[in-house]
């Protein structure tokens, strides 16, 4: 290679490079310094501040269960899905089409919909009023009940959010060639075998990219949650909003977005790790 | 028992029928070469017997059981995959053990017949690599190891060996049919390769176009072609097609006459290279030489017959040179008749 070309390809990265720095770069750490400073210089307040709250330790617990249940689920559902979309046909265009709509819904339009459906005049009560099962209005929003909450929202996140996984899935499946299928078939690997012997196996590269996208967004969790349940289910997210916005308190703010994205990039490396594929064992 | 009954077998894809009317009896631990050129519907065959694909009509019947519609690893039979599907995630071992782990079978065993299975197809030294890191070639003998190792009845196999070098092909090939004919497996072979179909088979089923054009022993199909199509298929160089006039019975190419079974209809000679032998004198029917190829063990003449092409095969030390025209005398008896308009050999009374 000539010598004096070898600047072309920088020049020719450099503007993504200047973008991402001054959109993210920056921001990134003026976050992680504001989130280590109080007063004057280099200080833990913030993260003591933020761990000596009383929702922390709620919202802690509150955002893993949300993600340990919501996940796992999504990807079960999205697995199935892809399995029978890839098996239809005909009108397999229009059914994935159907089901991705709630992608094109952002997540506060898709909070307020289920809260629209759940509150104590919603849908829901209504529909039960008039059958005659209940006989005035419940809350199933409320304090009172944690778990309904939780279910509610659980419902509502997989109703929003299991199609991305759905769509990563699909476009897995349709890169392993279906003879892989056929010859295990031919070599007497009964229909569940097949899938965990071969199409498992095959799928893991995408499983491993819609599980870390699926995962560090559920550690992201706010806006369905804040629809549902405003603070009666306390999230990390929905707390950094809260120091922000109504305590004012961006120190604070800052050391719950640092905490996220920590919990997120170690989700991501665990992911990594535990379901690498070696390149000689790609197709 | 395991013999396969095809019995008019119809396949459409949409409006193409890539089948029409496949009937073929594949005896008890016979070896059939399914013989045809690309798009043929070879493979559509073979998967529709293996239940991979379902026929439109038609039944399939493997050893007096009817499994039309049966799953296929109920069918009991292994098969080769034009393209190896060889389990990229898994070792060479793995991959030729994987029959042998769905049937339950102990590990001593699995590694028996797995090593077995290897050292035939000569892939011992690679059986803890994975597929990706090998040639294909080296695949190709991995997933026939796989087909061998289960021990199958019935065994399809499609084109195994065509990605091998000649001197590995011939030894494999020979290595198979050996091993094969032990173990009294029934076996369809899809090839386009001639001689390995020739050189394997009890019996070599010709496909053009989706029929089955002619099955029968690789002598028959070789000196007696049902088609115009099997005759120009079957042999190197192909069979000659001159058309004549055939008049009370006798057709008159140049000054020679030959007799010929019809009267009154279009008719083509079928003429192989190899029948043919040049005559002392130059008479007998005309052959324009263009062309001399030296083979070594044969010469090549490339010229016409009464201005039709022709290709025909002479003595290594024949004194002929390009633009000579020398005489062909022929033995009635090896010579083909077919009807111009049907393609078909006319029946010799
Ligand atoms: N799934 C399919 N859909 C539509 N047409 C098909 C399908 N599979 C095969 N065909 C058509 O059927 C015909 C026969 O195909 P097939 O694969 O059986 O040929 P083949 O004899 O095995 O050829 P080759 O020697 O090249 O492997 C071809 O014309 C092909 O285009
Ligand atoms: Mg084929």
């Amino acid at each position: 290679m000539p010598a004096r070309t070898s600047w072309i390809p920088y020049a020719l990265i450099a503007p993504s490079v200047i973008f991402l720095g001054a959109l993210f770069l920056v921001p990134l750490v003026q976050t992680i310094w504001l989130s280590f400073s109080a007063g004057d210089g280099f200080s833990l307040g913030n993260y003591q501040r933020m761990a000596s709250d009383l929702n922390f330790s709620l919202a802690v617990r509150n955002t893993f269960l949300l993600t340990l249940v919501v996940v796992p689920l999504q990807v079960v559902l999205a697995l199935a899905m892809a399995t029978m979309v890839t098996k239809l046909d005909k009108g397999r265009d229009l059914v994935l089409w159907v089901l991705t709509i709630p992608l094109g819904i952002s997540d506060l339009a898709a909070g307020l919909a289920w809260l629209a459906l759940l509150q104590n005049t919603g849908y829901l009560n209504s529909a039960l009023y008039a059958l005659g099962l209940i006989q005035g209005p419940v809350g199933w929003l409320s304090q009172e009940t944690p778990w309904a909450l939780f279910f509610a929202i659980v419902l509502a996140e997989l109703w929003r959010a299991t199609a991305i996984v759905l769509v990563i899935l699909i476009a897995g499946l349709q890169l392993i060639p279906k003879e892989f299928s056929e010859a295990a078939e031919i070599f007497g690997a009964k229909p569940w075998t097949r899938f965990t012997r071969i199409t498992l196996p095959l799928l893991k590269p995408s499983l491993q990219s819609a599980l870390i996208l699926r995962t560090v967004l559920a550690f992201e969790v706010f806006a369905v949650v804040y629809a549902l349940g405003g603070r009666n289910f306390p999230v990390l997210a929905g707390e950094a909003y809260v120091w922000q916005n109504d305590n004012q308190n961006y120190g604070v703010a800052a050391a719950y977005a640092v905490l996220i994205m920590a919990i997120s990039l170690a989700a991501t490396a665990v992911y990594l790790r535990a379901l690498r594929t070696r390149p000689e064992q790609l197709p | 028992m395991a013999d396969i009954v095809i019995d008019r077998v119809v396949k459409e894809f949409g409006t193409f029928r890539a089948l029409q009317e496949v009937s073929l009896t594949v005896n008890d631990g016979e070896f059939v070469a399914l013989l045809g050129p690309s798009g043929c519907g070879k493979t559509t065959l073979l998967r529709i017997i293996a239940g991979l694909e379902t026929q439109t009509s038609g039944h399939v019947v493997i050893g007096g059981q009817d499994v039309s519609t049966l799953a296929p690893r109920k069918r009991g039979l292994a098969m080769v995959f034009q393209n190896y599907a060889v389990f990229p995630h898994m070792t060479v071992f793995e991959n030729v053990a994987f029959g042998l782990r769905m049937q339950k079978a102990q590990q001593a065993e699995v590694k028996r017949k797995v090593e077995r299975a290897a050292a035939l197809l000569h892939i011992e030294s690679y059986l803890d690599r994975y597929p990706a890191k090998l040639s294909g070639g080296q695949r190709q003998r991995v997933a026939v190891a796989r087909a061998l190792a289960v021990e199958p009845a019935v065994l399809l196999m499609d084109e195994p060996l065509s990605n091998l070098d000649a001197l590995l092909r011939l030894e494999m090939r020979t290595e198979l049919k050996a091993v094969l004919r032990e173990a009294g497996t029934t076996t369809i072979y899809v090839t386009h390769d001639q001689t390995e179909a020739m050189g394997l088979a009890d019996r070599i089923a010709v496909m053009y176009g989706g029929k089955i054009d002619q099955i029968g022993s690789p002598l028959e199909i070789y000196a007696t072609p049902a088609t115009r199509f099997v005759g120009g298929f079957i042999g190197s160089p192909p069979m000659n097609f001159i058309k004549v006039q055939c008049s009370h019975g006798t057709a008159r190419i140049g000054d020679a006459a030959l007799p010929c079974p019809t009267t009154g209809m279009d008719m083509e000679l079928g003429l192989r290279g190899e029948d043919a032998s040049l005559a002392p004198n130059g008479s007998g029917i005309p052959f324009d030489i263009r062309v001399v190829e030296p083979m070594g063990s044969h010469l090549l003449l490339t010229g016409s017959i009464d201005g039709q092409p022709a290709r025909i095969v002479a003595p290594p030390i024949a004194k002929v040179s390009p633009g000579e025209r020398v005489g062909l005398t022929v033995d009635p008896a090896r010579v083909t008749w077919i009807d111009s308009t049907t393609g078909r050999a006319v029946v010799r009374a």
